[in-house]
């Protein structure tokens, strides 16, 4: 299945990622080359096998419900890009064109 | 003893030295510094590490000094000293994963894995350089350039724990940690004429490894000899109860020294602060530990194509030769869906990773770039200065696998491959097969820069990504050269088998001998 430059766009905004355009073409085309190569799983039959998440040893233990102090040796301060009275702080959530754009 | 004497000793040794009082930590941290130094271990050299403080190493020994002086039981590594792959969190050191997105974070907490090493008595000296996120075969994807061979400065030690198995191979420390997700410690290990050892899925906890793939992901151990692998690996394993895939299962005794003599003196303490849930225990010992006698060791014939490097394949015939002569029985079997597991690899790594990564997103920790025009152009900027170009690769791939219209053709359909690549295991150890023999790499280690292609890349993994895929244990073991450059022999056994798989991998380091090297 040839993935569309277009594809790669989309993707890359779901994953957040800002791919420079020069770099989408070939992009484009190395996605589908390696995904060429998964075509083959295509051709086996699964029809009655379940899937495989993980191999552990089986579930997901649950630890008591108790709250524990956090295992950390330093402050969050000591490596947060930008901390205040204890937040991390991040830039507004949107912009005044985001906002025009969804009609908001 | 000279620096000389610590580049070739094996942690037991050293260990041994330490507790009698002939050497003292100080001298073997001094000797490791000394022997990075001699043979360039550097970013300007074969770089190797990442981070290193001297000044941290003098102090910690001093720590363990006091600790050998009030007749503490300082564990199985007293003295060791020991390097980490730049993605298991240490305090102390920076832990940046060789990207830029991390470049100079310190973790504000450590790795179960290490504390344990330090609790066992180990000098944790430096942080071995790796493939970004551990998303490579060469080391040359991290963002502070390649690591070198020291085999072959030409060409590249494998990966993504390139600077763990190169640090061994140089001889600056007996043991290193590496992390594996599809052949990471095995595949270097084999290009770096190192022993690498891939536990089982569940027996080393990962807490504290930054996370590339969960279902996939476990520390590993590169040794100078199988015995240094499996004193680390003792040393690490064992339930731990901030990991919640860590199996409770009894860790038994690894060392040589447990085969076929009484067990050794020294004994992983067991302590609260190390979070350990069970002591290891000794396992009865075989008669003698250079026979195989009753052990049964498959040859896959997936993992001996006609395509295989002639040279690696006369090996491999060698070392079946080997254990044939000690009394194994050597059984043709078959991994029918083997063939499969590079495309079922690469839709579910990537896909696990680009959920795992999306964490890097400049908020919390690590690079921001902010252009100010807001949260989702941050994120954008941040990700895209952040990441090296296979790690983007593989977050978009991921991303297309797992999107709307695609999740069932590749997500859904390569875990229900991954299920048909475990049976083909089940099946093969419960038809009375102890364990297999198969090469750990296509090839012997390539030039640097010479794989452009990101999928030929992704084929070194082709002989080590099915034990990730089944989640049992396996082995690299060094068994000749091929061109002048060191290949390897891999040993894979049941979930939890570890003891089969250091016997076996015992058995043919000590029937080889230099022949391993030559």
């Amino acid at each position: 299945m040839a993935v569309t430059r277009d594809d790669v766009l989309h993707i890359a905004e779901l994953a957040r990622l800002g791919v420079d355009q020069s770099r989408v073409d070939a992009l484009t085309a190395e996605l589908s080359a390696i995904l060429a190569h998964m075509e083959v799983l295509s051709q086996v039959d699964t029809t009655s096998v379940p899937p495989t998440a993980g191999v552990g040893s089986g579930g997901t233990p649950l630890r008591p419900d108790v709250s524990s102090a956090p295992l950390m040796e330093g402050t969050l301060e000591s490596f947060a890009p930008a901390m205040r009275d204890g937040f991390f702080i991040v830039p507004r959530l949107a912009t005044h064109e985001d906002s025009a754009e969804s009609g908001a | 003893m000279n620096v000389g004497d610590f580049t070739r000793l094996g942690a037991a040794a050293i260990s041994s030295s330490v507790r009698s009082g002939e050497t003292t930590p100080t001298e073997v941290v001094r000797a490791a510094f000394e022997r990075a130094r001699d043979i360039g271990a550097g970013a300007d050299g074969l770089n190797i590490f990442l981070h290193s403080d001297e000044d941290a190493s003098a102090e910690e020994t001093r720590g363990l000094r006091k600790r050998l002086d009030s007749a503490t039981d300082v564990g199985i590594l007293a003295g060791v000293p020991v390097a980490i792959k730049d993605n298991i969190a240490s305090l102390g050191l920076p832990t940046t994963c060789g990207s830029r997105i991390l470049a100079g974070y310190v973790s504000p907490f450590e790795a179960t894995a290490v504390t344990r090493l330090r609790a066992n008595g180990a000098l944790i000296i430096a942080k071995t350089n790796m493939d970004e996120f551990a998303m490579g075969s060469s080391t040359e994807n991290s963002a502070f350039g390649p690591t070198r061979n020291p085999h072959d400065v030409r060409c590249v030690p494998g990966g993504s724990s390139g600077g763990s198995a190169a640090a061994v191979a140089a001889g600056i420390t007996p043991i290193a940690l590496g992390s594996e997700t599809g052949g990471s410690v095995r595949q270097p290990a084999a290009f770096c004429g190192v022993v690498g050892v891939k536990p089982t899925y569940g027996r080393v906890s990962r807490y504290g490894l930054v996370a590339f793939a969960s279902s996939l992901d476990q520390i590993g151990v590169v040794g100078r000899t199988v015995d240094d692998a499996a004193l680390g690996l003792e040393a690490i394993a064992g339930f731990d109860k901030m990991d919640s895939t860590s199996s409770d299962a009894d860790v038994p005794i690894y060392r040589v020294s447990a085969l076929g003599k009484p067990a050794p003196e020294a004994r992983a303490p067991d302590t609260e602060a190390m979070r350990i849930g069970r002591s290891p225990i000794p396992l009865p010992p075989p008669p003698d530990a250079t026979t195989l006698k009753g052990i049964v060791i498959g040859k896959p014939k997936e993992y001996f194509p006609d395509s295989l490097d002639p040279a690696i394949k006369a090996h491999c015939e060698r070392a079946l030769d080997h254990f044939r002569s000690m009394g194994a029985t050597i059984r043709d079997v078959s991994l029918p869906r083997s063939p499969l597991a590079i495309p079922v690899y690469y839709i579910l790594a990537p896909a696990e990773a680009s959920s795992n990564l999306a964490r890097f997103d400049g908020v919390r920790y690590g690079l921001r770039v902010d252009p100010g025009s807001g949260l989702k152009a941050m994120y954008g900027a941040t990700r895209s200065q952040g990441f090296g170009p296979e790690v983007t690769r593989r977050i978009l791939l991921g991303t297309y696998v797992l999107s709307a219209g695609y999740y069932d053709a590749y997500y859904k359909k390569a875990q229900a491959v991954r299920t048909l690549i475990a049976d083909d295991f089940r099946s093969v150890f419960t038809s009375g097969v102890h364990a297999i023999f198969t090469p750990t790499t296509p090839t012997p280690a390539f030039p640097v820069g010479a794989i452009s292609d990101p999928y030929e890349m992704y084929l070194n993994d082709i002989f080590t990504v099915t034990a990730n895929l089944a989640g049992v244990p396996a082995i690299s073991v060094p068994i000749g050269r091929v061109r002048r450059l060191p290949v390897g022999g891999q040993i894979i056994t049941a979930h939890f088998d570890e003891y089969t798989m250091f016997r076996v991998a015992y058995a043919l380091e000590a029937a080889l001998g230099a022949e391993a090297h030559q």
